[in-house]
């Protein structure tokens, strides 16, 4: 929105013209990855688990394009395979923290008081808290494994979703259209429902893209600690972390999975990215 | 004024409500917490001796006021493992991570401002675009693939630097902590570059821009005497973001290459179930998050008088 006062008048024109573009972009590369994890079994050449020692730690060739790995799995099909794991801890690790962060948010923002006290002192709480370190603590302490890692998220994650629905319905609160659906005597959850979320969740969703990619790439950075999806599960940071010592006679198990990880990463910042341009764009237009 | 004595009481109140929370988290443990403590091959009476001394057969509250006690005066708990005081240990493993931090502080730095005043001189131009899009992607690289890639390549590969430890003199420490430092900065520069970025820009629309132009000042000198110096307030405060950000990174980066701070502590810890070295390592890196941003809005407050009221 500020651009426009900024000496180079054109910045405006330039960015319309982009944005569609690198959206379709970020949304196919982010729909192949989805179709490839939907389809991993059809797709993938080996089954990801196959063992095979008498061909462990080949290089890429025409039978293995990404070679295999040091019990002789094939790394595409585990890369391919991957992507399920990959693609669910975006899903798992974003919407229960969406889901509550939204009610709370949308709650304590339309009707204030005791409730919205607390929630912001929570928040000033958990933003005391390196994000990181204290999803690591808990699912340390409730053990290593994927479903720790989802609780441990939706613990810490919800309420920066709760901040950002409450400010969007703090600004709709007091806006006509919702004073003229209570003066027709909707009852709250109605005009909660159909007239306030509506139109709180445009940021929500932008947010929660861009969240996407810090939840997977959390994600494997945990596999690759060991606290997250644990080894014969073809995570792509477990597959980092196993390729990470072989690392001098077979480069390729553990560059692959990586590659694939910025891939997604790349496609779902630049569709949070474009999302929020595209919303801005449309409230200055 | 008033406001700095606010932002004590919020302090006050966010401490404690810290330290609730590293209590919980050992309370979170599965398990009987005295059999916890003690270890697996651990005997009835062992447990019972360390319930007794730990007072775990006391109510819940007042194993929290023992424990809020232990921690106002320093003592936040005993490593199973190393049978040390955390505190001890955290001495010991501090300086590489505080050798680290200021060393990825003086990469990422520089960079970020130059990029950031590239990029918000000409908004929406080509170097613009291109900046912007180095941030979006930067913040896709997995940080420890990078690491692994780069300790590869320059160190393995072509031997220009140790993959592993910290080395003993200050010359040594530079030359080991080099990669790990550069993988945490090309990791934050994109961070810091579009916080400064958004800055800069914002303040470029404000009104005091307006007056300098309607009072004829040329666009150079408006970009260099009026915007830069109004953006260091929001260059200040991403340092309170930067923090947490900092703590998350390095933890990952030093298993990576092996640097013995307190990321690697944390880390092994977390893997060995030496819960009491988590819970103090949880409250130490939450501390000193509030405090940095505390004191930078203590600063903040004392360069703009606008903060003070």
């Amino acid at each position: 929105m500020s651009m426009e006062a900024s000496p180079a008048s054109g910045a405006t024109k330039q960015h319309a013209v982009t944005l569609p573009w690198s959206l379709l972009v970020a949304g196919s590369i982010v729909g192949i990855w989805i179709v490839l994890a939907l389809f991993a079994p059809l797709v993938a050449p080996f089954d990801p688990t196959a063992v095979d020692i008498a061909n462990a730690l080949k290089g890429p060739s025409a039978a293995h394009w990404f070679g295999t790995d040091q019990v002789g799995r094939d790394v595409l099909s585990r890369v391919i395979h991957g992507a399920r794991i990959d693609l669910l801890m975006c899903l798992a690790g974003v919407l229960p923290p969406l889901l509550i962060g939204t009610t709370v948010g949308l709650l304590s923002g339309y009707y204030g008081g005791t409730v919205d006290t607390l929630l912001m002192r929570l928040y000033d709480l958990t933003a005391a808290f390196p994000f990181f370190v204290l999803v690591l603590a808990i699912v340390g302490v409730l053990g290593p494994g994927l479903i720790n890692f989802f609780i441990a998220l939706a613990v810490v994650g919800w309420v920066t979703y709760a901040r950002l629905v409450r400010a969007e319905v703090m600004a709709i609160r007091d806006s006509e259209y919702v004073q003229a659906a209570q003066c027709l005597g909707y009852s709250d959850r109605v005009v909660l429902l159909r007239h306030v979320l509506p139109n709180a969740f445009g940021p929500v969703v932008a947010y929660a893209v861009s969240d996407a990619v810090l939840v997977m790439l959390a994600g494997a950075s945990f596999g690759f600690l060991g606290m997250g999806a644990q080894p014969p599960l073809a995570e792509w940071g477990v597959m980092i972390s196993d390729g990470s010592r072989y690392i001098r006679q077979a480069w390729w198990i553990c560059t692959f999975p990586g590659l694939a990880a910025i891939s997604l990463g790349l496609g779902l910042a630049f569709l949070g990215d474009g999302l929020g341009q595209l919303r801005r764009g449309q409230v200055s237009a | 004024m008033q406001t700095i004595l606010r932002r004590i009481i919020q302090l006050i109140f966010v401490l404690a409500g810290i330290c609730i929370v590293t209590f919980l988290l050992v309370h979170m443990v599965p398990g009987d917490p005295a059999r916890v403590i003690a270890g697996d091959r651990a005997s009835p009476e062992t447990i019972e001796a360390i319930r007794q001394r730990f007072g775990l057969d006391q109510p819940l509250w007042q194993q929290f006021m023992t424990y809020a006690g232990n921690v106002f005066a320093g003592d936040i708990g005993q490593s199973m493992r190393y049978k040390r005081p955390v505190v001890a240990l955290i001495g010991q493993y501090i300086w590489p991570t505080l050798f680290l931090t200021g060393y990825v502080v003086c990469l990422a730095v520089p960079p970020s401002i130059a990029l950031a005043i590239a990029s918000a001189r000409r908004p929406g131009s080509l170097a613009d675009q291109l900046i912007r899009f180095i941030g979006i992607a930067g913040m896709a690289i997995p940080v420890f693939w990078l690491g692994i890639m780069m300790s590869r390549f320059f160190g393995v590969g072509l031997g220009w630097f140790p993959v592993s430890g910290y080395g003993k003199t200050f010359a040594d420490h530079l030359h080991h902590l080099f990669l790990p430092a550069l993988s945490t900065a090309i990791w934050m520069v994109p961070v810091l570059v579009q916080s400064l970025r958004a800055a800069l820009i914002e303040k470029a629309s404000a009104d005091f821009v307006v007056a300098a132009r309607a009072q004829g000042a040329g666009e150079r000198e408006i970009f260099w005497r009026t915007v830069l110096p109004n953006a260091i307030l929001p260059t200040l405060n991403l340092f309170g973001v930067l923090v947490a950000f900092l703590i998350g990174g390095t933890i990952i980066v030093e298993t990576v290459y092996a640097v013995p701070g307190l990321g690697t502590l944390m880390v092994n810890s977390l893997l060995a179930r030496d819960y009491q070295v988590v819970q103090g390592l949880t409250l130490m890196f939450a501390v000193t998050t509030v405090v940095v941003t505390f004191l930078v809005d203590l600063l903040s407050a004392a360069i703009d008088p606008r903060a003070r009221v």
